[in-house]
């Protein structure tokens, strides 16, 4: 009863892979526990982090738990490559096909969810309240407890490792085969609400970032004044609003049927399999923009920057990024083709995807106007732009091949699909974000990253993206499919083996990113930003200090036009110490989001393993958490105008030696 | 926040912001509540899918009748117009008023609620219940959806009733009711889809 279907046989301890990678994270895990403790910090990291409500430091937390799953989704990738590296024939690899199968699923789930979106919130959160001219988001707490129902999605992921078993029907989920019926277990459960949490918790940054963008820019910044990166964030956050309620709804009824026995998407009793492949790429395909829209921001901003001009065709962007939010809901039907829809439907959705391909091409063509005749210099996020430019294209041509229906039952569900999308997740959505942590990583925290191993990192994922996907093209073309974990045919194992290797340049990606921090932070005193503008950059949020004071602007600025930073440099009003400051209001941290995400665990971990009395506990708990919440008036606090000058009369003093220094040179 | 010793400059400032963030509410509820809309409508694309999904259980024709749909309809429906009359005595600052109307509303919204459990429980006491067809499914999960709405938003009328009686009519609670009030004429209108595609058309 008090544990509902939990038993300690359900902690995999006799299976070597898992048992190691449980014993090498919880070692991990105490470690840093015991770390924290030892130097009591405690109480620092409470009030100043886990209750923040400050953007940047909220979005600074949402890269550092990103990083962590990245490590854990690439861990699950190393060992899918490493086992069809050698299960051929007789050789049954190391995997056995049941852990297998849980091993994509979580792979997907992690790299989406876990991944992509959080680190993409988390630039969001960094840069979007600085680059429109406003001292926070329009929803402070709103925005901690997002950060921490995506967390809370992540601990239930982690926690599957140990205790009970992932969903073997990938991340896409597979019906009927995740019903109650084919699948009894706890890991179609761990997935679902693992999934269903972190979606919540997406929703509400949405909501929170329209608003945001739409009700506090800074006064003179219209909406075609708007930065590039602010416009593709807006889009994505339209999109993240009108989508994740359907995967909400989608994986609702999933619970429906597999907690109520009811019958959505089951092949009885009138349920429809179908109906489940509709409602999740109505949010996945979405999903796919949602993901990359904001790297074609950072992009665009990188590009602007590096290259020393203004953005080439900034309408034509605007214009080409709407058109993609439009097109991106009439698409989602490619992803079955071949699951007996007409020849109309098919010819419909075949015309529309390729249709993406129009705004995309205009946007690669800006970047690339943009840099012609530039002033180019070859910094870290110029090399990933770069890198993008180069490999995105043929992973978009591949796309537009799958497009046309007919060449898609040839190729579905092989591995040539598999190549395709990680052809447009890796550089087009991973390498923006790594452009994007470069360029405004010295913003955040005062000091620049080291260039020689983040050039490093670049190459690493570069080559190792190559090696490691394009063979799969061939694969595809010679029929191996998709989500497999043994094989008879031995002409695919030298390709595996070549994807194998790749796989293992992209580690050496990862760890140069990793030796790259380290090295930065190690080095900081030699690598300060000291004026607050280390790339001579454009757009508003370089106007202030590095790392920004909690309050963003000391006084906010009126707008003139686009690229207003670069304007006031250019005219000579960059620069200016006003003459009076004055009282600043602003969020005070609250302890809301952790506790709620606290008790979402405790719910999502309940509900997997069938402990109603923690369920009913949880949900009363999160209740009662809003309610004490909406009778707190204590919500903010005074900045006096004495701070505000002491601390702008230090960033004046710097900036005055570092203007110096660079007029001697 | 203790503004006693404050310049008039800086109270000025902090009533400024706090007006604008009552727009910033507003809008922002306004957002949320599409991003709602959406989950409905995919329960309501659900259940067209799924209207003769019947698999030998139950159909519309021997679940509903329609006297009792019509009281259950009206009472939400006139919860919508007392609700009404509490915003507009929240706007003449009368407050013993716009607790009368507060108070109206959530017996009518309770009366809903009891009549949509008893209509559920009714049917599963005939062997109607959700796990028999796809049909059912549908039709218990989107109505049940709406009635879990109907009973947030009770819950919320009631804590805003008590911080009407504690704190008055000041600022947040103003806002708070505009916001119940949004969010409680959108399920009225989700509940006049409902009553059209689920109980109508299955009728007819």
């Amino acid at each position: 009863m008090i544990f509902g279907k939990l038993q300690l046989s359900d902690i995999p301890y006799d299976n070597p892979v898992i048992a190691g990678a449980l014993a090498s994270s919880t070692i991990l895990a105490l470690v840093i526990i015991g770390l924290i403790t030892y130097y009591k910090k405690w109480g620092y990291l409470w009030k100043e982090w886990l209750t923040s409500v400050d953007h940047k430091k909220i979005g600074m937390m949402y890269i550092i738990f990103s990083l962590v799953m990245l490590l854990r989704g690439f861990a699950d990738g190393i060992m899918m490559r490493a086992q069809q590296a050698m299960a051929v024939g007789d050789n049954q690899g190391y995997l056995p096909s049941h852990h297998y199968d849980q091993i994509f699923g979580a792979h997907g789930t992690i790299m989406i969810i876990f991944f992509a979106m959080p680190f993409m919130v988390g630039l969001m959160n960094l840069v979007i309240p600085q680059q429109i001219g406003a001292r926070d988001v329009a929803f402070p707490v709103l925005n901690s407890i997002s950060l921490w129902l995506t967390a809370a999605g992540g601990a239930l992921m982690m926690i599957s490792l140990g205790v009970g078993e992932f969903s073997n029907t990938g991340w896409t989920g597979i019906a009927p085969l995740f019903e109650k019926a084919f699948n009894p277990g706890v890991g179609v459960d761990y997935w679902m609400w693992a999934f269903q949490i972190a979606g919540v918790g997406t929703t509400l940054a949405g909501v929170n970032f329209i608003v945001t963008i739409i009700k506090m820019r800074a006064p003179g910044m219209t909406l075609m004044k708007m930065p590039l990166f602010t416009w593709t964030t807006i889009i994505t956050n339209v999109l993240m609003v009108l989508s994740f309620p359907v995967i909400t709804a989608a994986l609702a009824l999933l619970a429906c049927d597999r907690y109520l026995d009811m019958h959505f998407f089951t092949n009885e009793l009138g349920g429809n399999m179908m109906l489940w492949n509709n409602l999740f790429w109505m949010w996945g395909h979405p999903e796919v923009y949602i993901v990359i829209l904001p790297a074609f921001g950072v992009y665009s901003e990188v590009v602007a920057t590096y290259s020393r001009k203004k953005l080439f065709g900034y309408k034509s962007l605007v214009w080409a990024t709407a058109a993609i939010m439009l097109l991106s809901f009439t698409v989602w039907l490619h992803h079955y083709f071949t699951m007996g829809n007409t020849t109309d439907v098919n010819t419909f959705f075949g015309i529309t995807t390729m249709m993406i391909a129009i705004p995309t091409g205009v946007k690669i063509y800006d970047w690339l106007f943009t840099m012609y005749r530039g002033r180019i210099t070859f910094s870290v996020p110029m090399y990933w732009t770069m890198g993008f430019f180069v490999t995105f294209v043929v992973g978009g041509m591949t796309g537009v091949l799958m497009a046309i229906p007919a060449a898609d039952f040839v190729v579905h569900n092989s591995l040539f699909l598999i190549a395709h999308f990680h052809n447009m997740l890796i550089p087009g959505v991973l390498y923006g974000y790594m452009a994007g942590y470069n360029y405004w990583f010295p913003k955040v925290t005062g000091f620049k990253l080291n260039e020689k191993w983040g050039k490093l990192s670049f190459w690493g994922w570069a080559v190792g993206f190559m090696v490691a996907f394009y063979p799969l093209y061939i694969l595809g073309f010679m029929g191996m499919p998709r989500r497999i974990s043994h094989y008879d045919n031995p002409e695919w194992q030298p390709y595996l083996i070549v994807a194998a290797i790749g796989t293992l340049i992209i580690g050496f990606g990862i760890f140069a990113t990793l030796v790259q921090l380290f090295l930065s932070i190690k080095d900081r005193k030699k690598n300060l930003d000291t004026t607050g503008d280390p790339w001579n950059a454009r757009t508003l949020e370089w106007s202030t200090a590095s790392p920004t004071p909690e309050y963003n602007f000391a006084v906010i600025p009126h707008v003139k036009e686009l690229d207003d930073f670069m304007r006031m440099k250019e005219d000579g009003t960059a620069y200016k110490q006003p003459e009076k400051y004055f009282d600043i209001m602003m969020p005070k941290n609250k302890p809301y989001g952790p506790l709620v995400g606290a008790f979402t665990i405790a719910f999502g971990f309940a509900i997997v393993w069938y402990i109603w009395w923690l369920v009913i506990v949880s949900l009363i708990a999160i209740i009662a958490l809003v309610i004490v919440m909406s009778f707190d008036d204590d919500m903010e606090y005074i900045i006096p105008a004495e701070e505000v000058k002491r601390q702008e009369d230090l960033h004046f003093e710097k900036l005055a030696i570092a203007m110096a220094q660079s007029d001697n040179k | 926040m203790k503004t006693d010793n404050l310049s008039a400059e800086t109270k000025a400032m902090i009533k400024a912001e706090h007006s604008h963030h009552k727009e910033i509410d507003l809008f922002g509820f306004w957002i949320y509540l599409m991003s709602d809309l959406v989950i409905f409508s995919v329960l309501f694309a659900t259940f067209v899918v799924f209207q003769h999904n019947y698999a030998g259980a139950a159909g519309p024709k021997d679940l509903f009748e329609m006297p009792y749909l019509f009281i259950e309809t009206m009472l939400l429906l006139l919860s919508s117009v007392t609700y009404g009359f509490s915003v507009i005595a929240m706007n003449d600052n009368k407050k013993s008023q716009v607790l009368i109307g507060l108070i109206v509303t959530a017996l009518l919204g309770l009366g809903f609620v009891g009549m949509e459990i008893n209509e559920f429980a009714h049917m599963i006491a005939e062997g109607s219940s959700p796990d028999k067809s796809g049909y059912l499914s549908a039709f218990f999960t989107l109505v049940a959806t709406h009635g879990l709405h109907v009973s947030f938003g009770l819950l919320w009328m009631f804590i805003l009733i008590l911080q009407i009686v504690k704190h008055g009519l000041k600022d947040g609670v103003r806002s708070r009711l505009m916001r119940l009030s949004l969010f409680w004429h959108f399920l009225d209108v989700v509940w006049v889809g409902v009553f059209t595609v689920v109980y109508l058309m299955g009728l007819v």
